[in-house]
C-alpha cells in the first residue's frame, strides 16, 4: 500500500471514528432537549410538582451527555482543516459558510442559554428559565440544520460554479444549498433524534419499574417517552421515504448499493432479506444474492413512488442505462466519465498554462472545453470504474439493519403506550420492563447504520462527482494520521466508558431520591 | 460594495472573534489554578465559577474557526492541514476540557475527581500558550508552499504543502511564537484572578490570594508582552507588491509592523487604549483597597489590543499569514479569501452579530448578578 493510499484510508479512518463517536451523543441532545422543554412547561403551566421532578431529572441527564457531543463536535469541525485541507480549498468557499452561520446563530444561542438551563434556577425567573430552556432546544436543532445543509450539499453539490482562475468551486446560489436532500437530510437527522431520546426515557423509566423505585414517576416518563419518540419515529418514516427519492434521483449508485443490486427492472422488488454473493462483482455474472426474499415492485415503489418504475442497478449504472418513463436512455457510463473528467482537468491543465502566458484566447477555448466536461471532473481521478463503487455489504446490511429496528421501535412504542396506559401489567411484568431497557442500545445501533448508509453508501466521494477522497486530504504522513486515531480512539472509548458509568449512577442515585410527588 | 471591501471586513469579524476569544481564555486561566488552589472548597469555587462561561469560550474558538474557513478557506487549509500537530494539540485539550467540568464530582466518574481538575489544567495551560503559538504566527510565518496547480497531480493532489516534516512542532517550539504564548497564558491567569475578584464572595483571605495572584500573573505578562512587542516592531515583514488569487508577490520590509501601526493610526490608537486600559485594571485591582471591577477594564483592554494585532497582521499590504519557505506563497486577505458572493451572504448573516452580542451580555449580567458563595454552591442543583 503506498503512502497516498494509506493517508486516505487513515484520514477516512479517523473522521469515520470522529462522527460515530459524535453521533452517539447528538440525537439524544437533540430529542431530550425538546422533551426537558415540553416538560418544564407543563410544570409552568399546571404548577404540578411532577413535571418539575421529572424536568429536573431528565435535564441532569440531558447535561451529562451534552458536554461529550461537545467534545467529540469541535473535532470534526478541525479535521475537515487537518485531515482534508484540499476539500477545504477546492470546496470551502461553499462548504465554510453554513459552518460559519452554524457558529454564529445556533452554538453561541446554545451554549449561552444551556448555562441559564444548569445554574439559572435560582438566578433568573421561572419564564426565563424556560425560555432558556427551549432557546438551549432550538439551539441545538438550528446547530443541526447548518451541518447538515453542509453535509447534504457535498452530497447533491449545486448552487456553485467552477472557477478556473482561481481553481476551486465558487457559491453562486445560497438558497440552492437548501434542497430536497438538505430539507430531508435535516429532518430525518433530528426526529430521529426525538425517537432515540423517546426510547432512551422509556428505557430508563423500565428500569425505575424493575427496581419499584419511584413507580408513578416512571410511568408518566414512560407516556412522556413513548409519544414523543413515536410522533418522532413516525416524521422519521415519512422523512425516510423522502430521502430515498431524492437518493434515486441524485445519488442512484448509492440506492444500488442499499439494495446490493447489480441489474435493475421496471416493478423491481425489495430485498427484505438476502446473503449478498461475495464473488458478485459488477462485470461478472455470478448472481447477486445466494438467498433472497424479496417484496414484489416495492423498491420501485420506495424509490420512484411508481410500482412499475425502473430502478438501475451497479451494472446499469456503470454501463450507462436508465428507463424512464418506459424508454430506454442512454445516461453516460462510467468509463466515458472517467474519459471526460481526465478531459476536464487537461483542459484545466491548459487553462493554467495559457493563463500563466497571459494569452486570452487559449484561456477563452480552454474554460470552454472544461465547461463541457466539468460536471465528471472528480472521475477523471480514478484509473478503473471499479473505483466507483462503494462498499456494497456495509451499506446493504446497515440498511437492512436501520429498517428493520426502525420498524421494531415502532412497535416499541405502540406497546409501550399501551402498558402505560395498562400501567398495572407493565409495573408488574419483569420481562416487559426488561424488554424496554434492553432496547436501549438498539435505537442507537439503528441511529448509526442510518448514518453509516448515508455516508458509506456516497464513497468514495467526498463531493460527489466532484472530489474523490484520494484528492480531498492533506499533505501529512500517514505515521501522523495512524497516531491521531488511536490517540482519538482511546480518548473517546475511555470518555464514553465513563460516560455510560456516570450516567447509570446518576440514574440510580436519582431513583432512591423521591421522585414521585403526592400531586402525581 | 467591492470583494475587497468584503475581505477587509471578514478579516475585522476574524480579529473581534480572535479578541473576544482572547479575552475569554479567562476560563482557561482559571483552569490553571486548580492544581494549587489551596482547598478543596477555593478549587470548588474556581470551578464553578469558570464552569458557567466555559462554554462561551469554546463556542468562540469554534465559531473562530468557522469563520476563518468560511472567509480565507486557503488559510484554513494551509495551516491546520501543514501545522497538524499544533492544531491537534490545541483540539485535544478542548476535547478534555469539554467533559472535564461536567464529570469532575459526578459519581461514577471512573477516573476520579483529581484526574479531571488535571485535565481541566492542561487545558489551561496548553490551550492558552499554543493558541498564543498560533496567533504569533499571523506576524512570524510558517514553512509552506501553495501551488494549485497541485490539484491536478494525480500522485498528491494537494494544494497546500507544509515544507517542515515536524508538521507544526517546529512552530511550538519556535521560541518567538513560544514568547506570546507564554504571554497569553499569564494574561489568562491574571484575568481569571479578576473575574474571580469580580464574580465570588468568599472570606478576605481568598480575596486576598486572588489579589496576589492577579499581580504576580500581571506582573509576569507584562514582561512577556512587552518582549513580543518589542520583537513585533523590530521585526521585517512582508509588503506585499501584487495580489490576485493566483499571483502574490512580496517584498521585505524593515521594521514591517512599526510602519503598519503609523499607517493604521487606528490600530496604533486601540493598541495604546488597550494596553492603558490593562494596566489601570491590573493596577487598580491589585493595589486599590476593594477593587473588584478590574475584569472589565482588562478585558476590554485585552479585546482592543487583539484586534489592533490583528489589524496590523492583515492590513496595509501585508501577508497575514508569512510563508518563510516560499514568500511568494504568503497568505493575504486578498489571495486565502473566498468569493465575493460568499462573504455578502456571510456579512448579511453578520448583522445579527450585535444581537447575538447582546443576549449573551444580557444573560452573563442576569447570572452573574448574585455572587457565587460556598453557601449559594452547597444550595445549586447543578454544580460542577
Amino acid at each position: 500500500m503506498n503512502e497516498l493510499t494509506t493517508v486516505v484510508d487513515w484520514s477516512r479512518w479517523q473522521f469515520a471514528l470522529t462522527a460515530i463517536y459524535h453521533w452517539l451523543f447528538v440525537p439524544l441532545t437533540l430529542g431530550l432537549s425538546f422533551l426537558v422543554a415540553i416538560m418544564e412547561s407543563l410544570y409552568l403551566k399546571t404548577k404540578a410538582e411532577k413535571w418539575l421532578a421529572a424536568t429536573k431529572f431528565w435535564m441532569r441527564l440531558f447535561g451529562i451527555n451534552f458536554a461529550i457531543g461537545v467534545a467529540t463536535g469541535i473535532i470534526l469541525e478541525f479535521e475537515f482543516g487537518t485531515n482534508w485541507s484540499n476539500y477545504s480549498w477546492f470546496v470551502g468557499d461553499i462548504f465554510g459558510a453554513p459552518l460559519a452561520i452554524e457558529g454564529i446563530l445556533a452554538f453561541f444561542m446554545e451554549s449561552t442559554f444551556v448555562a441559564v438551563m444548569f445554574f439559572g434556577w435560582n438566578k433568573v425567573s421561572p419564564r426565563f428559565h424556560l425560555a432558556s430552556t427551549w432557546l438551549t432546544a432550538i439551539g441545538a436543532s438550528i446547530s443541526a440544520l447548518w451541518i447538515l445543509v453542509a453535509n447534504a450539499w457535498m452530497q447533491y453539490p449545486v448552487g456553485m460554479e467552477f472557477d478556473p482562475e482561481q481553481m476551486r468551486n465558487v457559491m453562486d446560489n445560497f438558497w440552492a444549498l437548501f434542497s430536497g436532500i438538505a430539507v430531508n437530510k435535516f429532518f430525518h437527522a433530528v426526529f430521529s433524534g426525538w425517537a432515540l431520546a423517546g426510547v432512551f426515557v422509556v428505557g430508563v423509566s423500565c428500569w425505575f419499574l424493575w427496581k419499584k423505585r419511584n413507580q408513578d414517576f416512571a410511568i408518566l416518563s414512560i407516556k412522556s417517552g413513548a409519544w414523543f419518540g413515536l410522533f418522532g419515529l413516525l416524521l422519521t418514516m415519512y422523512t425516510g421515504d423522502g430521502s430515498a427519492v431524492e437518493v434515486t434521483k441524485h445519488q442512484p449508485m448509492k440506492l444500488a448499493a442499499m439494495e446490493g443490486l447489480y441489474h435493475g427492472q421496471e416493478g423491481q422488488g425489495f430485498t427484505a432479506f438476502a446473503i449478498l454473493n461475495p464473488d458478485k462483482d459488477w462485470n461478472n455474472d455470478e448472481d447477486e444474492y445466494i438467498f433472497e426474499i424479496a417484496v414484489p415492485r416495492m423498491l420501485s415503489i420506495l424509490a420512484r413512488h411508481d410500482a412499475n418504475a425502473y430502478v438501475p442497478g451497479i451494472t446499469d449504472i456503470i454501463e450507462g442505462r436508465d428507463i424512464v418513463n418506459g424508454d430506454t436512455i442512454n445516461t453516460v457510463s462510467y468509463q466515458e466519465r472517467i474519459e471526460r473528467g481526465k478531459a476536464a482537468q487537461a483542459a484545466l491543465r491548459a487553462y493554467d498554462a495559457a493563463l500563466a502566458q497571459n494569452d486570452t484566447a487559449a484561456m477563452a477555448v480552454a474554460k470552454a472545453d472544461l465547461q463541457k466536461d466539468f460536471k465528471y471532473f472528480g472521475y477523471g481521478y480514478f484509473k478503473d470504474v471499479k473505483d466507483a463503487i462503494p462498499p456494497i455489504g456495509v451499506t446493504f446490511w446497515c440498511f437492512r439493519i436501520m429498517c428493520y429496528l426502525g420498524g421494531y421501535f415502532l412497535l416499541f412504542f405502540i406497546v409501550a403506550l399501551l402498558l402505560a396506559y395498562k400501567s398495572q401489567l407493565l409495573r408488574k411484568s419483569a420481562w416487559i420492563q426488561w424488554i424496554g431497557m434492553v432496547s436501549v442500545p438498539f435505537m442507537w445501533i439503528c441511529s448509526e447504520a442510518g448514518w453509516a448508509v448515508a455516508e458509506v453508501g456516497r464513497q468514495p466521494w467526498t463531493v460527489q462527482d466532484l472530489l474523490p477522497t484520494q484528492a480531498a486530504i492533506s499533505d501529512i504522513p500517514a505515521s501522523s494520521v495512524i497516531v491521531t486515531f488511536w490517540l482519538f480512539a482511546a480518548v473517546f472509548t475511555l470518555l464514553l466508558i465513563a460516560e455510560v458509568s456516570i450516567m447509570c449512577r446518576q440514574i440510580s442515585k436519582e431513583s432512591q431520591k423521591n421522585l414521585s410527588p403526592k400531586t402525581v | 460594495m467591492s470583494l475587497e471591501f468584503y475581505q477587509a471586513y471578514w478579516w475585522l469579524i476574524v480579529s473581534v472573534l480572535g479578541g473576544i476569544l482572547v479575552f475569554l481564555l479567562f476560563v482557561q486561566g482559571g483552569q490553571s489554578m486548580l492544581l494549587n488552589a489551596g482547598s478543596d472548597l477555593r478549587r470548588d469555587l474556581i470551578v464553578n465559577s469558570m464552569g458557567s462561561k466555559w462554554e462561551l469560550t469554546f463556542t468562540t474558538l469554534v465559531t473562530f474557526g468557522g469563520a476563518a474557513f468560511a472567509s480565507f478557506p486557503l488559510f484554513y487549509s494551509t495551516s491546520f492541514g501543514g501545522a497538524y500537530w499544533l492544531w491537534i494539540c490545541i483540539l485535544f485539550s478542548f476535547i478534555l476540557q469539554a467533559v472535564s467540568y461536567e464529570f469532575r464530582r459526578k459519581k461514577g466518574n471512573l477516573y476520579g475527581t483529581r484526574t479531571y481538575d488535571t485535565f481541566l489544567f492542561i487545558n489551561g495551560c496548553v490551550g492558552c500558550i499554543l493558541l498564543g503559538v498560533a496567533v504569533s504566527m499571523f506576524f512570524f510565518g510558517g514553512s509552506f508552499t501553495v501551488s494549485r496547480g497541485s490539484l491536478l497531480d494525480g500522485g498528491a493532489p494537494v494544494v497546500s504543502h507544509w515544507d517542515n516534516p515536524s508538521h507544526g512542532f517546529e512552530a511550538i517550539f519556535n521560541w518567538r511564537n513560544l514568547i506570546l504564548g507564554v504571554a497569553v497564558l499569564f494574561l489568562a491567569r491574571m484575568q481569571a484572578a479578576l473575574y474571580m475578584m469580580n464574580n465570588i464572595e468568599d472570606d478576605p483571605d481568598f480575596f486576598a490570594s486572588l489579589r496576589a495572584k492577579a499581580l504576580i500573573n500581571g506582573g509576569i505578562f507584562v514582561v512577556f508582552f512587552l518582549w513580543f512587542l518589542g520583537m513585533l516592531l523590530t521585526t521585517d515583514g512582508y509588503t506585499v507588491l501584487s495580489d490576485s488569487y493566483r499571483t502574490t508577490e512580496v517584498e521585505v520590509t524593515e521594521f514591517k509592523y512599526f510602519h503598519n501601526f503609523c499607517t493604521i493610526w487606528q490600530a496604533g490608537v486601540m493598541l495604546l487604549l488597550g494596553v492603558v486600559l490593562v494596566l489601570y485594571g491590573w493596577f487598580r485591582s491589585v493595589f486599590a483597597k476593594h477593587f473588584t471591577k478590574g475584569i472589565w477594564f482588562t478585558g476590554i483592554g485585552t479585546f482592543l489590543v487583539v484586534v489592533a494585532l490583528f489589524c496590523v497582521a492583515g492590513y496595509a499590504d501585508t501577508p497575514f499569514y508569512p510563508s518563510l519557505t516560499d514568500p511568494q506563497s504568503s497568505l493575504t486577505i486578498h489571495n486565502a479569501s473566498s468569493s465575493e458572493f460568499t462573504l455578502k451572504v456571510m456579512s448579511f448573516v453578520s448583522i445579527l452579530v450585535p444581537f447575538v452580542v447582546a443576549y449573551i451580555a444580557y444573560v452573563w449580567y442576569s447570572m452573574d448578578k448574585k455572587k457565587l458563595t460556598p453557601e449559594s454552591l452547597e444550595k445549586t442543583d447543578h454544580k460542577y
